[in-house]
């Protein structure tokens, strides 16, 4: 028996594109965002790969917790991200979207502590327009929804930016979330990032619909294919998306095509699913590299201007960990704090107890 | 004062808190034009419009997904399950997303959520409609269970739970919705939560329930004081949080408990209460606490669930038993 090898993950063909493979804005295309706006995606997207890159040594070396790579998706995360307001957006993210959450204002020394271990990393600064992480595959569907709805009737001009992945859109969660989003018209954006696996189960285990985005359809949503890893696509569409939405002409779903060149996270040994050639083509479609070719032909970004960037990307992240490690270690009281704004008498008592013994140690 | 009907004071809290907080709204399956299956929120739509009574598609885990959002978007939503045993649909998005939602975010956001549940026997509703799942949310910390028995309670408890920045299980015995009438005030009043009220004064024996079986224990307790026997009922209001003082005091007071309850047997909440009260007063107890409860099997089809409920007679049996036992 003869099989053709099939390559997970990457886009399609006939995905919204603006950038060729090297960077190079394609015919009749025109760039939506200034050089100045590009230079700062493109700085997002390198502390996040740099991000990645320490996160992952620190977790090697006990000191954090598993780790989630970013790892190949930077633009599909960054480019999506952009197109939102932070002073008046929400994005609800799942957990492989970090530069999103910087961008939106989640400081990046909280974001570490976090996953240092400490629950406080889990809470995004007053003011700022953010859910926490979520583990729950898709369950954060439901909730972007809602609140979507909530701003609507409130008069409020926001609109909300929800991530999840290919895996989670199995999950009845987003079914369920997207029918009633569809229904209320509810301002939000759903964005999808299909990157080619859910751990190890391959796109075309997971769904055999045409494409994710199709789906849409179903539920009275225009639904959008972009190619994730072209940065300036990635941001046109979701651009449009929020218009549409701030418009009060409801919600959009995105499937932005990507993959992760990483394992899905610090636990996972990516070898037991994904072939050595597959991934060396995949690596062939790095984000990084074609929008540094873009910016290089726009002569915006120089080798000296990039390692530049890259030492002062490398002094924030080691300041945010230094920062995260110097935070007052967790202590008893925070397996009671927050779970009631008015605890009762038991759990009062149980928390009085668990102090009393950790203090007698 | 007016009498009104289980049904009623729950319409009555509804309208009234809608009105005085314009925040407040409620969601869920057939809530605004018909005003419910139960009619829990008739003419509530024709109020107060569309968007806050609203009509969702039927969807459990999205009506109470959506009110995580509503929440933090600074609405106050009431959802409705349409019954209780259809809230497993939506299970993960109350026992792991609204409960724990504070503690995920340190505080930063609060699920003021009520989430409506009517549920219990013997009205022979079909399959799945019935079941008293209340101990399966018992252990989602973060979540308050709340289980009123009385018209007044109903009103007084809703208002409480609305307004608690804690999110709030509401769990309403739809058969008593219109069978259980009482004096309701027609102003404000609530109810504190962890509050467990004697509703019967008795000294030979406390019967402990909550719901739809205060009122069979109180009918009990009229057959058993026939027979010589002094019934205690403690209503205990509240689950989460529970009156756990009001327990012991009881269990202190008379020496023998009876817990009645429609879920089954095994880990049923009557396991907690027992527990409770061995905890706390073990030294007082002349017999081993009782537990009349449905058995270890499936809400069953109309045609055998009277003799699935606890009834008064099994309720009477262990009396008898408890009363008749005597300390060693």
């Amino acid at each position: 028996m003869t099989s053709t090898t099939i390559f997970e993950g990457g886009a399609d063909a006939d995905a919204y594109r603006v950038l060729d493979a090297n960077g190079v804005l394609l015919e009749g295309a025109s760039a939506p965002l200034s050089s100045e706006q590009l230079l700062e995606a493109f700085r997002w997207m390198l502390l996040s790969r740099t991000l990645d890159e320490r996160a992952v040594s620190l977790q090697r070396q006990g000191r954090i917790g598993t780790y989630s790579a970013v790892y190949g998706q930077e633009a599909s995360v960054v480019g999506s991200a952009l197109a939102l307001d932070p002073s008046r957006d929400w994005i609800f993210p799942q957990y492989r979207e970090l530069p999103a959450l910087l961008r939106h204002g989640m400081p990046l020394s909280t974001l570490i502590l976090y996953y240092v271990g400490n629950p406080l990393g889990a809470r995004p600064p007053d003011g700022v327009r953010l859910a926490p992480i979520q583990i729950s595959l898709a369950a954060q569907l439901p909730h972007a929804v809602g609140l979507a709805l909530g701003l609507k009737m409130q008069g409020d001009d926001g609109v909300v930016m929800t991530f999840c992945g290919d895996g989670a859109s199995s999950e009845g969660d987003f079914h369920e979330a997207l029918n009633l989003a569809g229904v209320v018209k509810a301002p939000v954006i759903f964005v999808l990032q299909n990157n080619g696996y859910a751990i190890s189960t391959p796109r075309s285990k997971q769904s055999a619909a045409p494409s994710f985005a199709a789906r849409a359809a179903g539920y009275g949503l225009p639904g959008v294919v972009v190619d994730g890893n072209d940065l300036l696509a990635v941001y046109e569409v979701a651009r449009d998306a929020v218009q549409r939405a701030r418009a009060g002409e409801g919600a959009t779903l995105i499937e932005s095509q990507t993959y992760r060149l990483y394992p899905h996270n610090t636990a996972d040994d990516q070898s037991r699913y994904v072939s050595p050639e597959e991934l060396e083509v995949r690596r062939g479609e790095d984000p990084i590299p074609r929008v540094r070719n873009h910016l290089e032909g726009l002569g915006v970004l120089d080798a000296a201007g990039e390692a530049a960037m890259q030492r002062s990307i490398d002094e924030e992240i080691s300041t945010a960990i230094a920062d995260a490690e110097a935070h007052a270690p967790a202590n008893v009281t925070q397996v009671f704090e927050h779970v009631y704004a008015n605890p009762w008498s038991r759990v009062t008592r149980q928390r009085d107890e668990f102090v009393r013994d950790a203090e007698g140690l | 004062m007016p009498v009104l009907t289980m049904v009623e004071a729950i319409r009555q809290a509804l309208e009234q808190e809608m009105e005085r907080d314009e925040r407040v709204m409620i969601l869920g399956e057939d809530v605004g034009r018909l005003g419910g299956v139960f009619r829990a929120t008739d003419g509530l739509q024709r109020r107060f419009g569309e968007a806050r009574v609203l009509d969702t598609p039927l969807a459990e885990a999205v009506i109470a997904g959506a009110s995580v959002g509503l929440a933090m978007s600074g609405m106050v939503p009431v959802p409705e399950m349409q019954f209780l045993g259809f809230t497993h649909q939506a299970f993960h998005q109350i026992a792991d997303q609204i409960a724990r939602y504070r503690f995920r975010s340190q505080g930063r956001f609060s699920m003021q959520i009520t989430i409506r549940a009517p549920f219990g026997g013997g009205v022979r509703t079909p399959e799945m409609h019935s079941d008293a799942l209340e101990a399966q949310f018992i252990q989602s910390p973060g979540l308050k269970v709340v289980m009123p028995a009385s018209a007044y309670d109903a009103k007084g408890l809703l208002l409480e739970a609305i307004r608690d920045p804690d999110p709030v299980l509401f769990c309403e015995p739809l058969r008593g919705y219109r069978l259980v009438k009482d004096e309701v005030p027609e102003g404000d009043y609530t109810v504190p939560f962890g509050k467990a009220k004697i509703v019967r004064e008795g000294s030979d024996v406390t019967l402990v329930a909550w719901s739809a079986a205060v009122q069979l224990c109180l009918r009990t307790a009229e057959r058993a004081a026939e027979e010589g026997i002094s019934c205690r009922v403690l209503d205990l209001r509240t689950l989460v949080p529970l009156d756990v003082e009001a327990l012991a005091q009881c269990a202190e007071d008379t020496g023998r408990v009876v817990v009645v309850h429609e879920a089954p047997y095994t880990g049923g909440f009557g396991a907690e209460v027992i527990a409770t009260i061995q905890e706390e007063a073990f030294y007082s107890l002349e017999a081993p606490v009782a537990r009349v409860a449905a058995p270890d099997t499936p809400y069953p089809i109309a045609g055998v669930e009277e003799w699935y409920i606890p009834n008064e007679e099994r309720v009477l049996k262990a009396l008898r038993r408890t009363v008749g036992t005597t300390g060693a």
